[in-house]
Parts: structure tokens; sequence; C-alpha cells
């Protein structure tokens, strides 16, 4: 790595860091109610919103009425999503008269929206109008997004209330998350981006000229769309010649905006934040950048003013960062180094100067390919801005960790940080019976419904991920959609299933994702990765909540002490590694030792 | 026969020889299935069996002989467990043989009417139902457990308490209550029967010290869960790592997949074998060492519960102070000799019996050489204390000296026209001022002096309370005395808080509070009066001296009776918790190396280049398989002496425990695996089973 690589890095840490203060603060405001600068503006919104909604807005919940509300609202998302696609012929906005999105593919993006997993399946601007882009994608990304803050909230209170079955109101929570957070600073994202030249228009698709023709063979197919082939079995190809490209258009930035800063990542284009609409310049690449951790990181903060402790809040960041950055910093040497196997078959090592240049834009460099595909894997961003498939086995190694990881390394908005916390209260568990004592977090007592809730949003996750793999792996259409065969194949099935199951939703490219199989396994794979680890968070809440509050004593196990975050980084660490290193072993582990030799 | 020696020593010949049969007799599935953990292994040694058997009969998955010693060592994985928990209940059986002779069939003497000279009916003890009454005499066994409605005698508790000496048992008061099984060494007493049989203490011991009744404590059935989880998890990377190894061999082309003998291998190696193996032998163990100490625990709940204590409730009477008070000082009025006063002072204490009385004759002796004196030879006669009068004294020929209470002194001289002399009161309020009790001498009606009787806290305490405050326990003094001397004690002993003048409704109260407050508070009672808090308060001793009703409120009682013993009883309850988190700590420590062992040799086959992880360079892929299974079989064994023993607790603030033991079990459950496991596969080597 250069020293223009390492002061890159720094700069976007140090830019990360400085706002994680200011906007951790601002978020803990609005969801205390507390009064706020902005007040003026949108507080008349907010309740024009609860008198059509019928919301009450000082009515509180329990556990059970807020997860209710939540499957609630994430259930008639999945059906407008759903609608939306199936009927976007009949709607407006549709200038290139896209057709109905089929059944399977329907059903996974809408799961996929509503969960902010934002799995792309689906090819923006060949199956999507605009107007499905923007009412049922855009929307579902500000939606999303603040239900996941919701929930964490809610377990939040559920430390910081004592006695009392009260956890505050889903509807209020998650209102106040999109009209007083994620709507502003999108607004002023989605701005500085066009100021970069996202797009944002409803033109019909462009034609343009291409200055220079591009012959190529096609495959010809016949009626059913079978590869004729040649009595030597070759598939026989006719010479094309093109002279014309089409561009696609349509309202970009502010799309782009929301699905960065909401951990959403669902691109408007295939492409995603590699295409040139969405990602025009390194300054704009570095806007994404920052806007992919900025909440997640910032949540952090938020807790620790909410539970009135804010060193407990840094401690959680100082956590999350510690695993994020050793990690980064591996892809990153990855990634600048030369592929050998290129090397050996052809002599461009010129384009392998600046490291491993397949599949990555060239205005972004390794450098911040590699970055983005760290920050997009450690938080649940999943939008890319270069090809993982084409990352170098140890370079495509980590993003799949970090996504294994159980999406805790700042991991998706509000979802990161309450799986963290799950995590916390094993590893307060753990080292509470080795000091002798009950365990307790923040003064409550961590009992066996806690343990039992929390084993079962941890257990969830590498059982929906290994089973699927392996049905992936043994089935033929599992194993059909593998465009590498080898140890490489096993990698594109396990990140195919652990980006869905986790709700990442980035694309380790490489596999075809939009067969039958895949929609509605992976589809199903979502929704358990999203509610199944939900639903015991708010039922840990609701226990929390009614608990007292122990006063802490030089008995009590402190929280914010280096020990505990070495303890919480190990925990974090062994449970991910030991869960997932068979697997790892026999995809990118082998792959690495095989092309730098053993 | 299991003597001292052999139990303390899990490794004792005899010991393994008792604990042999009861190890294979647990491999019952009924019994198995109660620990999930352990269960796993048992069904994967079922099936390592089984291939062995179809190996040997045809063409198996893998040689027969690997078959033969994954599941030899599987199997005895489980024996191993067994075999710690078999262990750990020899311990109390052999308790329960000792305590079940005291329980012997009796005939009681049962009584018509509560009147000893009512009519007497023999009846078996067994035909004994709550509210009969019976008389016990000179040399019975005090059939059941009851209340003693009449009469005073001495009692031989030795059967429950190991104390020889022998204990006075009367009606009313604190001292009422006898338990059965015991006896009576002299005089007679009439019991009011109040369990019925089979629900006596005796029975309730001995079906904890055997472990048959033990229930899963909270953090227990806490960590029983997280394991299960642990377990279904490894299951689930073994289960699928069939399809990933087919896949594999697919589309390498090379080695074979893998076997399920080597799946069954890697799981029970991942799966948390080592606490699961362990975990009910460690919480046998910790009630096992509370009644080592003399403690029973009627619940399990209770001795996890010490652990979490952070408030201790200590009466200053016996706990704090050595419970008497003593004489320290004359101090003589103006004009009168301190001799006359120390004169004075040792007539009216010579018949006195209370520790009070003896210390005035005793400083008399030491300080002014006055020598005792026999009271019938002086032809005296002894005023005891009383209640309404709170004076006591001797009344000589023609003198009368009385000692006491300072205002029934100066009412007693006011009487006979004296009047208290100038200064006195000065003296008497600074005496109380300083936590100490003054006492008036007069004599006739003239003010001798004052006796000044201090409290006198007992050595060591304050180093211990030092040590619990560093724990972030808090000490609280409870004690009937004025505030004055409840502060005085309380900073001489170091308590951080105290109750003075504390009536038993302020006592509830205070725990009350304090509970509200979100704290966990223990106390040690034994009096009727304290049964309301007893029952209130988390951890509750009660002292086996102490009444029925206080016994019944306390979810522990010690034998010792002794309220300081509630340190070692918070002391126990967190080596209990600490065992089994160190122990779970090691164990999934322990996952790391077993998978560098385990993968490369499983997999190397279908890609060569995984050869790279085996960091160990074990000999074979075999070898390597089964040097991973001996080891985490082998563990076990290893760690039972701790598991009986406790991990060592050291007073020390929870960070610096935690960084101790995170230290040796974490630290040391990653490196210990790698070097044990290279170890056994060199001596596989070695012996050319590699």
């Amino acid at each position: 790595m250069t020293e223009n690589s390492i002061i890159q890095v720094l700069f976007y840490l140090t830019v990360l860091l400085l706002l994680v203060k200011p906007l951790g603060l601002y978020m803990a405001w609005i969801y205390e109610g507390q009064p706020c600068f902005v007040d003026r503006v949108l507080k008349p919104i907010e309740r024009t919103i609860y008198r059509l909604c019928f919301i009450k807005p000082e009515q509180e919940m329990n556990w059970k009425e807020y997860s209710i509300a939540m499957l609630v609202f994430s259930l008639l998302g999945t059906l407008a999503v759903y609608a939306i696609q199936r009927f976007q012929v009949f709607l407006p906005l549709n200038s290139e008269h896209f057709a109905a999105v089929p059944l399977d593919l329907s059903f996974n993006t809408a799961v996929s929206f509503i969960t902010n997993t934002n799995w792309q399946a689906y090819t923006g601007e060949s199956t999507l109008s605009y107007f499905t882009q923007m009412t049922a994608l855009t929307v579902q990304n500000f939606l999303s997004a603040a239900s996941g803050m919701s929930v964490l909230i809610a377990l939040i209170r559920g430390i910081q209330r004592r006695e009392t079955t009260d956890l505050g109101n889903f509807w209020v929570d998650t209102v106040r998350g999109i009209i007083y957070i994620l709507i502003p600073l999108a607004i002023v994202l989605a701005l500085l981006l066009v100021s970069q030249g996202v797009i944002q228009n409803f033109k019909g698709y462009q034609k343009a000229k291409l200055m220079q023709k591009v012959e190529y063979q096609e495959p010809m197919t016949d009626n059913t769309g079978q590869a004729i082939k040649d009595t030597a079995g070759n598939p026989i190809t006719q010479a094309k010649v093109l002279t014309e490209q089409v561009i696609p258009m349509g309202p970009v930035a502010s799309q782009v905006a929301i699905k960065q800063l909401g951990t959403n990542g669902g691109g408007f284009f295939n492409a995603n934040s590699a295409h040139p609409f969405e990602n025009p310049t390194p300054f704009s690449n570095f806007l994404e950048m920052l806007a992919i951790m900025l909440i997640p990181a910032a949540l952090c903060y938020t807790f620790g003013v909410m539970v009135k402790d804010k060193s407990q809040g840094w401690a959680i960041f100082l956590a999350m960062l510690l695993i994020f950055l050793p990690l980064m910093f591996l892809t990153l040497c990855a990634e600048h180094r030369v592929n050998p196997e290129i090397i050996k078959i052809s002599d461009a090592q010129i384009l392998q100067k600046n490291g491993n240049m397949e599949g990555k834009e060239t205005r972004f460099g390794a450098l911040n390919s590699a970055l983005w595909a760290a920050a997009t894997t450690a938080t649940a961003n999943g939008s890319v801005n270069a090809m993982h498939d084409s990352f170098l086995p140890l370079g495509g190694l980590i993003p799949l960790w970090f996504i294994n990881l159980g999406e805790v390394i700042f991991g998706g908005v509000g979802s990161g940080l309450y799986q963290m916390l799950i995590f916390i209260i094993i590893t307060v568990f753990v080292s509470g019976l080795m000091v002798g004592r009950t365990p307790e977090y923040l003064g409550k007592k961590i009992e066996s419904y806690e343990i039992k809730m929390a084993s079962f949003a941890i257990l969830i996750m590498p059982l929906v991920v290994l089973l699927c793999t392996a049905v992936g792996l043994i089935t033929e259409v599992g194993k059909s959609s593998i465009a590498n065969p080898g140890a490489h194949g096993l990698s594109e099935v396990l990140y195919a299933f652990s980006s869905m199951t986790n709700n990442n939703g980035s694309a380790f490219a490489g596999i075809n994702a939009n067969t039958l199989f895949y929609n509605i396994l992976g589809g199903f794979a979502i929704l358990i990765g999203r509610f199944w680890i939900a639903i015991p968070v708010l039922a840990i809440a609701g226990s929390l909540v009614q608990k007292k509050i122990v006063p802490s004593s030089a008995g009590t196990l402190p929280t914010n002490t280096p020990l505990f975050i070495g303890i919480l980084i190990s925990i974090v660490l062994i449970i991910g590694a030991l869960t997932f290193f068979p697997a790892f072993a026999l995809g990118p582990i082998v792959e690495q030792l095989m092309i730098y030799g053993y | 026969m299991l003597t001292r020696e052999s139990i303390k020593n899990p490794f004792h010949p005899i010991m393994i020889g008792s604990n042999l049969i009861p190890s294979f007799l647990k491999l019952n599935p009924f019994h198995q299935i109660r620990n999930p953990v352990m269960f796993t292994v048992y069904i994967g040694s079922l099936m390592t069996t089984g291939l062995f058997i179809q190996s040997v009969l045809n063409h198996g998955e893998a040689r027969p002989s690997f078959i033969f010693a994954i599941t030899f060592w599987l199997w005895f994985t489980v024996l191993f467990s067994n075999f710690a928990e078999a262990v750990a209940e020899a311990r109390g059986k052999a308790q329960a043989n000792s305590l079940r002779k005291a329980r012997r069939e009796i005939q009681a003497k049962k009584l018509s009417s509560p009147k000893k000279g009512s009519k007497i009916k023999l009846v078996r003890s067994v035909n004994l139902r709550m509210g009969d009454y019976v008389l016990v005499e000179e040399q019975d066994y005090i059939p059941c457990d009851g209340d003693v409605v009449e009469g005073i005698a001495f009692v031989n508790e030795s059967a429950i308490t190991g104390e020889s000496a022998p204990v006075i048992r009367e009606s009313g008061g604190d001292r009422s209550a006898v338990t059965g099984g015991t006896r009576v060494i002299s005089d007679w007493i009439i019991v009011k029967i109040t369990k019925n049989p089979g629900e006596n203490f005796l029975d309730h011991m001995i079906s904890l010290v055997e472990g048959a009744k033990r229930q899963k404590t909270p953090n227990e059935i806490a960590l029983n869960i997280l394991l299960a989880t642990l377990t279904i998890i490894f299951l689930l990377v073994c289960t699928t790592l069939l399809p990933y190894s087919i896949y594999s061999v697919g589309t390498a082309h090379a080695g074979s997949v893998v076997t399920v003998t080597v799946l069954v291998a890697l799981f029970v190696c991942l799966a948390p074998t080592t606490i699961g193996g362990l975990i009910s032998a460690i919480g046998i163990a910790g009630m096992d060492r509370m009644i080592q100490r003399n403690v029973v625990a009627l619940s399990g709940r209770a001795i996890e519960a010490a652990g979490d204590v952070n408030v201790l409730l200590l009466d200053k009477t016996g706990t704090i102070t050595l419970g008497n008070r003593q004489a320290t000082e004359f101090i003589p009025v103006s004009g009168i000799a301190v001799e006359t006063l120390a004169d004075a002072a040792q007539l009216s204490s010579l018949a006195d019996e209370t520790a009070e009385g003896r210390s005035i004759v005793i400083l008399a002796k030491e300080k002014y050489g006055i020598r005792g004196r026999n009271i019938e030879e002086l032809g005296a006669s002894f005023i005891p204390f009383k209640a309404q009068t709170r004076m006591s004294g001797v009344d000589l020929k023609e003198r009368q000296i009385r000692k006491g209470a300072p205002d029934a002194v100066e009412n007693y001289v006011r009487e006979r026209g004296g009047q208290l002399p100038p200064n006195v009161q000065e003296l008497i309020d600074s005496i109380s001022r300083q936590g100490a009790t003054p006492l008036l001498v007069a004599e006739g009606s003239k003010i001798l002096g004052i006796i000044h009787l201090k409290d006198i806290v007992k050595g060591g305490i304050k180093e211990r309370f030092a040590e619990l405050r560093r724990m972030g326990i808090k000490t609280i003094m409870i004690t009937g005395d004025n505030h004055l001397t409840a502060a005085t004690i309380a900073a001489e002993a170091g308590v951080d808080d105290f109750l003075a003048q504390a009536t038993p409704e302020d006592k509830l109260n205070l725990i009350r509070k304090l509970q509200k407050e979100g704290r966990l508070v223990a106390m040690a009672g034994d009096g009727t009066n304290d049964a309301p808090a007893l029952a209130q308060a988390d951890v509750a001793v009660a002292m086996n001296t102490g009444t029925q009703i206080a016994k019944e409120a306390g979810n522990m009682v010690d034998l010792d009776s002794n309220p300081t013993k509630l340190i070692d009883i918070v002391e126990i309850g967190k080596q209990l918790l600490i065992t089994r988190g160190s122990v779970t700590t090691f164990s999934i420590a322990n996952d790391i190396a077993k998978y560098f062992a385990i993968l490369p040799a499983a997999f190397a086959g279908t890609y060569p280049a995984l050869n790279t992880l085996n960091i160990m360079h074990l000999a074979t892929p075999q070898s390597a398989i089964l040097s991973a299974v001996i080891f985490n079989a082998v563990i076990i064994v290893c760690l039972i002496p701790l598991a009986l023993q406790g991990v060592r607790y050291r007073w020390v603030s929870a960070t610096q425990l935690l960084r101790t033991n995170i230290f040796i079990y974490g630290l040391g459950g990653i490196i210990a695996p790698f070097v044990g496991i290279k170890f056994i596969d060199l001596l596989l080597e070695g012996f050319n089973l590699a």
C-alpha cells in the first residue's frame, strides 16, 4: 500500500469520526422527542401524518404490540412493492414499456426491500419502470431503514427504562426516523451527488452513436432460446456489429442517496455504484462511501446518549472499529497485490500495476474499491462499486466474513447495533459467570429468558446460511447458476445466501441470481434473517424494560473497559469464525492457497 | 468403603472403583437426555458404533481399526462425563449415609395432651403426624422435627452438626427448635411435632446431599440454553460439510467425500463437551462445598443468589462484636478511691454469671489485685438482673450494692435520699458517645462510680469487610443499640452503614428498600422475630440453634450457627458461577485448535493446498482426527478436580478477576489443545498407531 492509499483511508475515517458525535446526538434528540431546531419546519408535517394515519403519538406499546406494528408495517410494504411490480404496465412513468415483473422475482424484490436487504436479483434498467423504482424501491429504502432503527430504539428503551412495559410507539419512532433523520440527510446527499453528475430525470432511454464500432460474435439460438450447436458440439455464432448504444436514464440521485444512507444498497442500475450515472467521480464515491457508514456508526453515540452513559456507546463503537480496521486493511492489501494468474496468461501487466484491477472501475482504483467493499459488507449496505467476484480470494473472503459475522460491525441502520447488543448480552453472560455474578448489562440482569432469546437470534443466521448453501451446492437448480466451477463456485453460492440471510444485499456476481430457486429460497432466507432476529430482540427489550436497575458497584463488571471490549471482539470473531471456518476453508481459503502456492 | 481420604481425591483407586459401575449405569438414555450436549455425543457414539459394525461385516466407509478407535474414544467421552458426575455424587452419598444412620426408626412416647403427667402411648416414629406431642427423656432420640413446648434439656446434635458439645433446648424463646435424629442427654422435654415423617430436616438434608432432588439453578439453565445453541450450530456446521464435500470432490475431481465417522468426530470435538460433561458435577460439587462448611442450602437458587449478593445485613452481636460487652475501666466519682469502686463492683458481680459480670470480676483482679471471694462465706445474697429493675447487685449484712443502667441506679439512690454527684451525668454521656455502655455503681444512697463496658469488635473482621467492599458488597450492621453506640461500633468495625435501635419491622423495611433499589440482600438470623426479614431477604441464613419458624423462613441453615459464615456462603456462590464460566470459556476456546487438526485431515485429499492449515504437523489424517478426539475426552478427566474444588476465588474487583480468568481459561484454552493434540499425536506416532 502506498502513502497515498493510507492518507485516503485516514481521511475517510477521520471525516466519519467527526460526524459520529453530532449526528448521534441529533438522533438521540429525535428519538427522545426533545425539542429541536428543525421542529418549526417538520413538526406540522409530523402532526399531519399522525392525523392522516390515525396514529395516537402518546400511546405507548409493549413489546408484543410493537412487534405486531412492525410486522403489519412490513407486510403492507411487501404487498405494495409486490403489487407495483406486477402492475407496472398499467402504471405511469414506464417509458420503456416494461412488462410485469415475474412472480418469483417480484416476491424476492419485495421482501428484499422491506427487510433493508436490497438483494439485486432484478436488473433495474431493463426490468423496472421509473414509477416502480421511485414508489416501490426508493420509498421502501426509507421505510425499511426507519423500521430497523425503531426496533433498535425500542431495545434501548428496554435498557434505559425501568419497571414498566412501555417501549414507545412504533409508528411515532418510524415516522420521526423518516422525516427528521432520513429525508433531510437524503436531500443533502442527493443534491451533492447531482452536483457531481448523478442524473435525476424522467427522460426516455437515450441512444448514442458509438465512436468506435464494436464487432462481436453472438451465439445463435433457436426459437426456444436454446443455443444451436454444430456437429462437433460447439455453439454456432454469427458476427454482429454495434454502432449504437442505449443509455438508460431516470431519477437516479434520489434513489442513490437513500440507498447509501439507509444501508439499503439496491442500485438504480444493475451495476450499482460502479455505474457512472450512479457514481461518476471520486468525490461522489467518497460521499457515497461516507454515507454507507454514517448512520450505523452514529447510532452507537445515540445509544450512549440514550442510556445516559456515553462511554458505553463509544465502547461499542470502538469494538466495531477494532474489528473493522484490521479486516479492512487485509482486503486493501489483498487487492493491492497482482493476480498471478492474469500475469501468467497475458502480458497486460500494466493493467495490474495498481493492484488487482479486474472488475474494478479505473476512476476508483483498487483502494477505493476495496475500501468500499469492506464498508458495504461490514455494514449491511450491499451497494457495490466493483465486482467482489473478481477480488482475489482473500479480498473476497473478508467481505464474506464481514457479512457472516452477522452484520454487527456497524451493520444495518438499527439492525447492526441491535444485533451487536445481542452479542453483548452473550459476552456479559459469559464474563459475568467468570466473575461470579449473575450478569448485568447497564444495571439490567441478564437471565435465562434473555439468553434464550439471544440464542434464538444468534442461532438462526448460521442455520439458514449453511443449510441454503448446502441445498444450493448439491441440487442441479442450485449448481446451474454457478458461473465459475471449483472452489470459487462454493464461494459464490455461500456469498449469495450469506448476503440475503444477513440482509446485506451485495452480490458476489458470478452467479445467476434471477432463477426461481434463488428468488424463492433466497426470499425466505431474507425474511427469516430479518424477523427471526428482530422479534427476539423486541422480546428481550420487553423483558429488560420490566426489570429494576441494579446499582453498580465494584462487583459489577464494567462494560466500557478495554478488557470488556477485547472480550466482546473475541466472542464476535470466535463465534463467526467457528461457524464458517469449514465453509471458508473449502471456498476462498483454499483458493487463496492454490493461487499463491503453499 | 469410601473414606475421607478417598473422597478427597477423585483418582484414588477406591474412588475409581466405586464409581465405575455408576458411570456405566448412567449410559441409560433417559439419564443422558437430561444433558443435551452429552446426549448428542451419546448419539454420535451410537452412530459410529453402527458404522464400525458395518465396516467389520462388509465394506465400510473407512478402515475398521480407525472407526473403532474413534468409537472407543467417543464412548469414553461420555463415560468420563458420567464418571465426573458419579464422583461428585459420591461425596454427597458418603455424607448421606452417615445422616441416614441418624434417621433410625424409634419408638416415640406420644402424649395425649401436652402435659408431663398425661398418658403415654408408644408409637413408631413414622406414625407421628404434625401437631402430635411427644415426651423425650434422657437418652431418648427425638423422633421428628418439632418445637419444645415444655421443659429444658441438653441435646446432642452431633448427628447433623458434627459438633459433639451438647446444646440447650428449652421452651419459649429462640432455642426451642429440635431436630429429629438428635438425642436428649439430660433432663426431659415435651416436643410438639411440626413436620410429617419424610419431610424432616434430616430427610431434606439427605436428599440434598445425594443430589437426587437437585434442581437446575437459574444461571445453570441459562448456560444450558447457550450450550444447546452452540451444539445445534456445530451440529449444522458438521452436517452441511457433507454436501460441501460432495460438491468439492465433484468439482475438483480429486479425493473422496468426507466420511460420517470424521464428521461425527469433528462435531464431538467442536460441541462444548468439556463444560457439557462437567456442568452437572460442578453444580453438585458446589452444593457439597456448602455442606462441608456445615451450611445446608435448601435450594440451589439460594447458592447462586449468594454469589450475587450486594448487601450483607449483619447482626452486631455475635457477628461483628464478640457478643458480650466487657468491663474495661472503673471510673470513680470524686472523693471515692478507685479501689473502693473496684471492690464494690467485684462484690456485686461475684454471683453474676453474665459475661459482663464475669468481665468485671476479671478486670478487678487484673487491674487492682482484688481476688475472688466466696459469696456464701460472706453471707451475701445476690440480686439478679431483672428487666423491670434493670439492676443487679448484692446484699451483704449492712451493705447494699447495686449496679445497673444509669437512670435505674439514679432512681434507686434518690429513693434512699441520695443524689447524683456533679459531673457524673457528663461522664455517662461521654461514655455513651464512645459507643460503650456505662454501668452506675451505688452503695446505699451513695454513687461510687461508673463501670465502662465496651463492645469488643472481633479480630480480623475489619479486614474482612474491606475485602467485601473491594468486591462491591456493602455491609450493614443491625443492632438494637442506640444511634450513638451503633455509630461508634460501626466506625470501629468498618461497616458501611448501620441500622440502630432496629425492630423487626425496621429490618423488614430496610430489606424491602434495598431490594427496591435493585440490590440483593443476604442476612442471618435465628429468632422468631427475624422470620419476616429472613423470608424477605434473597439469601437468608437461619442459625441451626434458632427457632423452627426462623429455619423455615430462611433458605439456608448454618449448622454451626455462626453468622460470620455469610461471607463464606457468598464466596462459595461466586466460586460456583466462576467455575462454570471458566470451563465454558475454556471449552469454546479449545475449538480453534481442533479445526486446525481436523479440517486439513478431512479435506486435504480433495484440496492438497489445505495441508498448509496443518500447522501442528500432525502425522497422518487418521492420527490428527484421533488425537483431537482423545484430547477432547481426556480433558474432561483432567478438569474433574477443578470441577469438584471450584476455581480459586480471590477477593478482588470484578475487572481484576475477569482479567485473570480470561488469561488462564481463555488464552490457556486456545493454547492448551495445540500442545495437547500435538503431544497425543506424537504418542500415537511413537507407538506406530498413527
